[in-house]
């Protein structure tokens, strides 16, 4: 059965041109053996709907045409043929059984996520993609870097348009990669195509999943569970590396977040906090905010002259360590680590003319989120 | 229980011999407003559906045209997402609601009793409030675009918690709203089974029914089964929003998947609703331009029971990808193809019906030729969708909205329209001029083939439904469905033209005014009196 449908595969590519353009108008094939299979059921149960239709249509069309009363046709008076009907009820349930034999087989395979290397957890957040890889205490988020110029027509559009991200989800390729999914808010859905992985993340909940890849190279997809305004903007990229490459890229950033670790105990220099607390509020922030701290009242407050804020530096570290219940602004106490808390609120409580001159100091942080 | 009125004159001639004072009062109604805040009688609220659904089919027609023309080119010209989404829920909403589901209970309360050979509904009062519960339903929810945070824009699925602890502050009016039209069609639904069951012609036996009968008694049956189920899941939000309960919240316990399994349990058997009076629609109007009788009427009977029962296990393969078990995954997706098999049995009969008939082309035969084509590509899409794995592809992508509009578009819509052309000679006296019919026929076959069919494609490559702005690579694709659904817009004026026309005027039809047509409600003039069948015809049986 498998052969068939990679035979079946290669009569499609070909006819088609080559691979890369099949994925404009067509399913991808993509770089796992699980994609491959997919695409194979795709494909046979499109060419089982052709042949149908074209034995169902052909005969209506003939009858159209061959039986018109403007020509003369005398109407028959049949109306029941038992044999003809049971034939044509037992004849659709054999293709579908045919059907269902490869397409059981194909699932209990992507249903089996054991003996993993590598376990990634994926947590959705209106509107961008945390990735933690277990056990390996790297933890970043991923948001979409297409910038709003683009978006607004501002700018030309780039090549990746809406499908770009400061930090893409880095695999290796020939490893078995489990996937732990889950959302801190609504549910979302993390879909790339090529990897033909679509899995919900859904509150409360953890499913699994799981990719082997066969070639490097840089994979795009998206959210495709309706999340709210940005739901279209919360691009998917993954980046598949060799297996060393892979290696060497996973210790440099374990040291880099050793090292921040450390930094908590450390007395940070306002500039250098305003720097890192900057680029955060970027890529996290100013989603909902605004780039200029302008916010959009009533769901999303402003942040600059935002009277309060100025005020009372406690009530804005409880907001983004804790989050505000029944609003949009989530607890970031997990997500992100003491330096980088303190940055974004020393950032915020220095920029747009909130010239506070506060320097909040990552221990102070850290001693907030302990108790 | 009258209003204080001066008498009025019959306006009707009645059949009945012997007329008591009380088929008096009611063919005297009162004038204006009152006469239709008031009726009871079954044509009067057939009409009053059919018009409130062709309203509010425009009014879903433009929130989509609000969606085409944003979705028009990449980037963000004309609406901001939080409005687009607002749009996308609300077309569907008013879609399934307020355009399709009244227009089938519209063309039920008038040929129903036609076709039986009933004087009029069972329960003509309760018919008169379930109408009358709709436009003030409809009311409320479009208001809640006005109010503040906008109104629904959750998608018409509004999944939990999106639609509860993440939604705007309307969305108790939305559900107040859903409450009151879900009402209607129990209420709606009650009348059609009490007076299909008990008022049938004498000699008329459940299996000499006309197909639109038969399948609006099982959609009624459905609609009864499943409504309470979207109460239930409403009533459940409205606790999550107001009164501090769980059911769909993670953080106090809540499951945001039995959400899914509550509305899906709902959804799917709505789908079905959705359809099985479209074929009974279709399963007359074959015949009548074949001039043939419906080939293998029984299997039809059984063919629509067995996707009515189906539909009831079917549920979770719009939810492949929340992460069921495996053997949930399994059972879902035979379950989902075993529906092919009575559908198949359906598209077989049509054909066989056209074999060897004598065969003419009037709008209403062209739009049901149309569905029987259409509708079967939307069941190709849909027995590839059956297929779990491939569905971890397709799912909630672009291949989705094509499927579902080709049997929802092409499918419901055209085989109401073909309904309405084939039954406007009864409910006016006049045939549609049919050169303006055939116009808007071959508008709409351009225009929604050329709206729906890149969609397939588009959502293949990877487009996502329910996106404001989209990559690069669609761009081709939206745009031809962008300029397809504006050209389908434009050419429903037509559709509205042709009736306002035909109630005006046109060649005078005779009360049998198909050459092929055989069902009772043949047998009473063009237009029917407001009045038939006061004394019960006597029932023929024919060939089946």
């Amino acid at each position: 059965m498998r052969s068939a449908w990679r035979w079946l595969l290669v009569i499609t590519l070909s006819a088609s041109g080559s691979q890369a353009n099949a994925n404009d108008w067509n399913m991808p094939v993509g770089v796992t053996d699980v994609s491959a299979d997919i695409f194979g059921l795709h494909m046979t149960i499109f060419w089982i709907c052709v042949v149908i239709g074209l034995v169902v249509f052909g005969a209506m069309f003939y009858s159209l045409f061959r039986y018109r009363h403007s020509k003369g046709a005398k109407a028959a008076n049949f109306h029941e043929h038992t044999s003809v009907e049971v034939l044509w009820t037992a004849i659709p349930v054999l293709i579908l059984v045919g059907m269902a034999v490869p397409a059981t087989a194909t699932l209990k395979n992507m249903y089996d996520s054991s003996d993993a290397e590598l376990d990634v957890m994926i947590t959705g957040q209106q509107w961008r993609w945390r990735y933690e890889y277990l056990g390996e205490d790297v933890a970043f988020t991923s948001n979409m870097s297409t910038p709003r110029t683009q978006v607004s027509g501002a700018e030309t559009r780039g090549e990746h348009y809406l499908l770009e991200v400061d930090e893409p989800l880095v695999l290796p390729i020939n490893r078995k990669v489990r996937f732990l999914m889950t959302s801190d808010d609504v549910i979302h859905s993390w879909w790339v195509p090529d990897l033909a992985v679509k899995q919900d993340t859904i509150p409360g909940f953890i499913n699994e999943n799981w990719v082997k890849i066969n070639e490097p190279g840089i994979y795009r997809g998206q959210c495709t569970e309706l999340c709210g305004i940005n739901h279209g903007f919360m691009p998917v990229v993954v980046h598949a590396m060799e297996e060393d490459e892979f290696d060497g890229w996973l210790a440099e950033r374990k040291e880099a977040a050793a090292e921040e670790a450390m930094g908590v105990d450390r007395e940070w220099a306002m500039e250098k906090l305003v720097a890192r607390g900057q680029e955060i509020y970027q890529s996290i922030c100013s989603s909902c905010h605004q780039a200029e701290g302008q916010g959009s009242p009533p769901a999303f407050p402003a942040l600059a002259n935002n009277e309060q804020l100025i005020s009372d530096v406690d009530w804005h570290l409880n907001k983004v360590i804790n989050g505000v219940s029944g609003a949009a602004m989530p607890a970031f106490r997990s997500t992100l680590n003491p330096v980088e808390i303190a940055a974004v609120v020393t950032y915020t409580r220095n920029a747009w003319g909130n010239d506070t001159g506060d320097v909040v100091q990552p221990s102070e942080v850290a001693e907030l989120i302990a108790q | 229980m009258s209003p204080k009125l001066p008498p009025q004159p019959h306006l009707q001639h009645s059949s009945t011999a012997v007329s008591d004072g009380q088929s008096q009062s009611h063919a005297a109604p009162p004038k204006g407003i009152l006469r239709w805040l008031l009726t009871t009688n079954h044509k009067e609220i057939g009409s009053l559906y059919l018009i409130f659904s062709l309203t509010m089919f425009f009014v879903g027609g433009i929130f989509a045209l609000v969606v085409r023309a944003e979705l028009f080119q990449p980037g963000l010209q004309l609406v901001e997402p939080e409005f687009f989404n607002q749009m996308t829920t609300m077309h569907g909403l008013i879609m399934v609601f307020a355009a399709v589901m009244p227009a089938f209970t519209g063309l039920a309360n008038w040929m129903i009793p036609l076709q039986i050979g009933a004087p009029d509904m069972a329960l003509p009062r309760l018919n008169n409030f379930s109408f009358w519960l709709l436009p003030v339903a409809f009311t409320l929810l479009l208001s809640t675009l006005f109010m503040p945070g906008g109104g629904p824009n959750f998608g018409w699925t509004f999944y939990a918690p999106l639609s509860t602890n993440y939604a705007p502050p309307s969305t108790s009016f939305f559900i107040l709203a859903l409450h009151m039209a879900g009402i209607s069609s129990i209420l709606g639904a009650i009348n059609i089974i009490a007076t299909i069951l008990n008022m049938r012609a004498p000699g008329m036996r459940l299996m000499d029914m006309p197909l639109f009968v038969w399948t609006w008694l099982i959609t009624a049956f459905l609609l009864i089964a499943v409504m309470p189920v979207l109460a239930a899941v409403i009533t459940m939000m409205l606790m999550d929003i107001n009164f501090g309960t769980s059911f769909f919240n993670a953080a106090g316990g809540g499951d945001p998947v039995l959400f899914q399994h509550l509305f899906w349990t709902f959804g799917h058997p709505e789908v079905y609703i959705m359809i099985l009076p479209a074929f009974g629609i279709v399963s007359a109007i074959i015949p009548t331009f074949a001039r043939k009788p419906l080939f293998g009427y029984a299997s039809m009977v059984y063919a629509t029971a067995a996707i009515a029962f189906l539909s009831f296990l079917v549920w979770a393969h719009h939810m492949f990808v929340v992460g069921m078990p495996l053997v949930a995954e399994l059972f879902f997706m035979y379950t989902t193809m075993l529906i092919a098999v009575p559908t198949g049995v359906k598209v077989f009969n049509w054909v066989t019906t056209l074999f060897r008939g004598s065969i003419s082309f009037e709008s209403p035969m062209l739009f049901a030729l149309a569905f029987v084509v259409l509708f079967t590509i939307g069941g190709f899409s849909g027995l590839m969708l059956a297929i779990a794995p491939a569905d971890f592809q397709y799912h909630d992508t672009y291949f989705v909205v094509a499927h579902f509009h080709y049997v929802l578009v092409p499918g419901a819509i055209f085989a109401i329209m073909a309904g309405v052309y084939y039954w406007l000679p009864k409910w006016t006296g006049h045939y549609p001029n049919e050169r303006l019919a055939q116009w808007h026929f071959w508008f709409s076959i351009i225009g929604v083939n050329l709206t729906f069919f890149p969609m397939h494609f588009a959502g293949l490559a990877g487009m996502p439904r329910r996106i404001p702005d989209y990559a690069l690579q669609f761009a081709d694709f939206n745009l031809l469905s962008s300029i397809g659904a504006f050209f389908f817009g434009a050419s429903q004026l037509l559709f509205v033209l042709g009736i306002i026309l035909c109630v005006r005027g046109g060649k005078k039809a005779p009360a049998k005014a198909w050459e092929g047509a055989e069902d009772l409600e043949w047998t009473v003039p063009c237009p029917a009196p407001l009045h038939t069948f006061e004394t019960p015809p006597v029932f023929h049986r024919t060939s089946h």
